[in-house]
C-alpha cells in the first residue's frame, strides 16, 4: 500500500515535470532560433549596415560584381502588399465559413467540409506554387489582359486559399467552446439564428477568432515556395494587382543557398530574417493590445 | 471561460509556431547533409550543382546504375553556386557547374580542404533564347539583349526591336531571368553586360531552368534565356548575331562548337584533388561514346572526340 502510494507520487512529480518540459521547449526553442538568426547576422548589422539605405532603397543587388547593394524596400512592400490581399480575401472567407460550418450546417454536411477543408490544408505549397505558375498566370492574362500572370494578385489568392483552411479550422473551433447556455439564454430571448450569432457568439468568441485570423497572417507572412512561383519574384514596387513582387520569404529561399557562410549577402539575407521575426512579433503584441483593450471595455 | 479559451489558443499558437519552425530547421540541415549511408552496401557518389545540367546529370545517374549497380549515384540541383558550396563543405563528390569556378571559390575551396579544385569540362550549352512561338520576332543581337536586360537599358517595348507582337496587347517586354546562384544567370550576364554592368531590376527571377522556359511558352509578352535542351513547342529559340548588322546563327551543335554561335558555355564537372576510384571511374565513362551520347539526347552539346579522348587520358594521370 505505501509502496503504490509512493509510486504514484512519484509518478505524477515526473509527469509533471515532463510536461513542464514540454511548455518551456516550445520558449527554449523561439529564443534558440531567435538568437541563432540574429548572430549570423550581427556582424554585419554593427559594423557595415547602411540603415537608411536598407529600409528606403528599392535596389536590391547581392550578386553585382561592381557596386553591390542591398535595399529592401521593395521586399517589404512585396510581402506586405500579398500578405494583405490574402487576408482581404482569406478573413471574410475563412471566417464566414467557420461560422457556417460551427452555427448553420447540418452534421453530415459538417463532416464532409470538415475533411475538405483539412484536404486544402493538405497540399504541399510547392502545388500552390506550380498551379500559379502555369494554371493562375494563364487565367489572369485572360481575363486582365495583363502581359504576365505572376503578379501581386496571384499570389494573393494563392496565399488565401492556403490560409483559409487555417482560419477555418480555429476560427471553428473557437465558436464552438462558446457555452451551449448562451445560445439557449439567446434562443429564450426570442433571439433569431442570426441575431444570436452577431449578438452573442461572435463577441464571445472574438479572442479566439482572432487568434485564428492571426495565424493565417502568420501563415501567409512566413510561405516561401508557393509566393516564389506565384508572385514572379521581380524586384519591384507594386503599383497595381497586376505587378509582380518579390518577398523576403522568397528572397531568401533563393539566395541563402549560394551565399559563401558570413559573406555579407550571407549576413544580409540573416538580418531579412530578424526583420521577419519583428514583423511577426509586432503583429502578435498589437493583438495582444488589441484583445485587452477590448477586455478592458 | 473566455480566460481559458485565450490561454489555450495562445499556447497552441506559440506551440505551432515553434513546431514549424523545428520542421524547418531539421529540413534544412537534412538537405545539406550526405546520405553517404547506403541501405544496401552500395558506394554513394555524391553529384549536386547546376540545374541548367541537372536532367543530364540524372540520365547519366541512371544509364551508370545499370551498367554499375554497386556504384549508386545521387544527382540533386540548386544552381551552380550551391554545388561549389557543397564540394567546399565536403558534401558533394562532384559538383556540376556551368560556369567556371570563381578564384575566391578556389581560393576558399583549398583553404577550406586542402586540396585544389579539379576542372572537368563534359559538354557544351548553347544558351538559347526564347520567345512565345506566336512571336513574330526571328533574331535578335547581342547590343538589343543588352539594352533589354541590363541596368539602364532602353528597350522594355516590343515595337522597339521592329515588330509588332500582336498576341502581346500591351507591347510590354517581359524580362524572365533566373536567380542570381545560377551559373546560367551568372554566365548570361557576362556575355551580355561584361564584369562590370548589372542586371536591370524588375525580371522576373525564376528558380530552374525549365520554369524559364514553362512561363514563356504560356506568356505572348516574355522573352527568357535557358538550355537550347529545354525547349519545348510552345517556344521558339531566336536566332542570335554579335552585333546589328552580322549574321545572326540559330542555337545547335555545329553553330556551338565552330563558335559562330555568340552565347555558348562549356559546361563544368568539379572533384576535389584526386577523386575517389567510384568518382574517376564514373568520369570516365562519362567521357566515353555512351556518355558523350547522353549529352547530345539531352539537347546538349557532346565534346568533339578529340577532346573527350584528351580529358579521359587526363583522368589517367590523376590516377
Amino acid at each position: 500500500m505505501e509502496d503504490r502510494r509512493r509510486f504514484g507520487f512519484i509518478s505524477e512529480l515526473l509527469i509533471e515535470w515532463i510536461i513542464r518540459l514540454c511548455g518551456i521547449s516550445a520558449i527554449v526553442f523561439v529564443f534558440g532560433i531567435f538568437f541563432f538568426v540574429f548572430r549570423e547576422g550581427s556582424g554585419f548589422l554593427f559594423h557595415k549596415l547602411n540603415i537608411v539605405e536598407f529600409f528606403t532603397s528599392p535596389e536590391w543587388y547581392p550578386s553585382s560584381v561592381s557596386h553591390k547593394r542591398y535595399g529592401v524596400l521593395a521586399l517589404i512592400a512585396g510581402t506586405c502588399s500579398v500578405t494583405a490581399l490574402a487576408m482581404l480575401i482569406a478573413v471574410p472567407f475563412g471566417l464566414g465559413a467557420a461560422i457556417f460550418v460551427s452555427e448553420f450546417c447540418g452534421p453530415k454536411l459538417k463532416e464532409t467540409f470538415k475533411i475538405v477543408i483539412e484536404l486544402l490544408a493538405a497540399i504541399p505549397s510547392v502545388v500552390w506554387g506550380f498551379i500559379g505558375l502555369t494554371l493562375m498566370n494563364e487565367l489572369i492574362i485572360e481575363l486582365f489582359d495583363a502581359p504576365i500572370g505572376l503578379t501581386v494578385l496571384n499570389g494573393g489568392v494563392i496565399l488565401a486559399l492556403m490560409s483559409v483552411p487555417v482560419i477555418v479550422s480555429i476560427g471553428e473551433d473557437a465558436l464552438k467552446a462558446v457555452p451551449d447556455s448562451y445560445r439557449e439564454a439567446a434562443e429564450a430571448l426570442g433571439a433569431t439564428h442570426w441575431q444570436m450569432t452577431y449578438k452573442v457568439l461572435l463577441p464571445a468568441a472574438k479572442n479566439g477568432l482572432l487568434a485564428a485570423v492571426l495565424l493565417g497572417v502568420a501563415r501567409a507572412v512566413g510561405e516561401t515556395m508557393a509566393v516564389l512561383m506565384a508572385t514572379g519574384h521581380a524586384v519591384t514596387i507594386p503599383h497595381s494587382l497586376l505587378d509582380s513582387v518579390r518577398t523576403l520569404t522568397a528572397t531568401i529561399a533563393a539566395e541563402l543557398g549560394e551565399a559563401p557562410v558570413h559573406s555579407d549577402h550571407y549576413q544580409v539575407l540573416f538580418l531579412i530574417g530578424v526583420l521577419l521575426f519583428t514583423i511577426t512579433f509586432v503583429v502578435n503584441i498589437t493583438a495582444d493590445l488589441i484583445v485587452k483593450g477590448i477586455r478592458r471595455e | 471561460m473566455t480566460v481559458l479559451r485565450e490561454s489555450s489558443g495562445r499556447s497552441l499558437h506559440m506551440a505551432c509556431i515553434a513546431l514549424a519552425m523545428l520542421v524547418a530547421v531539421t529540413a534544412c540541415s537534412r538537405e545539406g547533409e550526405p546520405t553517404d549511408l547506403p541501405a544496401t552496401g552500395k558506394v554513394v557518389v555524391q553529384n549536386t550543382g547546376s540545374d541548367t545540367m541537372v536532367n543530364l546529370a540524372q540520365w547519366w545517374a541512371e544509364q551508370y546504375a545499370e551498367l554499375v549497380p554497386a556504384v549508386s549515384v545521387e544527382v540533386s540541383g540548386g544552381g551552380s553556386g550551391t554545388g561549389i558550396a557543397a564540394l567546399i563543405n565536403g558534401t558533394a563528390d562532384i559538383a556540376n557547374c556551368s560556369r567556371q569556378m570563381e578564384p575566391e571559390e578556389i581560393r576558399k575551396a583549398q583553404q577550406n580542404t586542402g586540396q585544389d579544385p579539379q576542372e572537368f569540362v563534359v559538354g557544351y550549352d548553347a544558351l538559347a533564347v526564347y520567345v512565345h512561338r506566336d512571336n513574330p520576332l526571328n533574331e535578335i543581337n547581342l547590343e538589343q539583349l543588352a539594352e533589354i536586360y541590363g541596368e539602364d537599358g532602353r528597350i522594355d517595348k516590343w515595337s522597339q526591336l521592329g515588330i509588332e507582337n500582336t498576341a502581346c496587347k500591351s507591347d510590354e517586354l517581359i524580362r524572365v531571368s533566373r536567380q542570381s546562384n545560377s551559373g546560367t544567370y551568372y554566365y548570361f550576364r557576362a556575355a551580355l553586360l561584361g564584369k562590370e554592368r548589372d542586371f536591370r531590376l524588375g525580371s522576373r527571377d525564376l528558380h530552374g531552368s525549365k520554369d524559364v522556359v514553362e512561363l514563356v511558352g504560356r506568356t505572348p509578352c516574355a522573352i527568357g534565356y535557358s538550355g537550347m535542351g529545354y525547349t519545348n513547342d510552345r517556344v521558339k529559340m531566336l536566332k542570335i548575331a554579335r552585333k546589328t548588322g552580322e549574321p545572326a546563327y540559330g542555337p545547335a551543335i555545329e553553330t556551338a562548337l565552330d563558335g559562330s554561335y555568340p552565347i555558348a558555355r562549356p559546361l563544368y564537372m568539379y572533384t576535389l584533388g584526386r577523386p575517389s576510384k567510384e568518382t574517376r571511374k564514373y568520369l570516365q565513362w562519362i567521357y566515353s561514346d555512351a556518355g558523350q551520347a547522353i549529352v547530345e539526347e539531352t539537347g546538349f552539346v557532346p565534346l568533339p572526340e578529340k577532346e573527350s579522348k584528351k580529358a579521359s587520358a587526363r583522368l589517367e594521370k590523376v590516377e
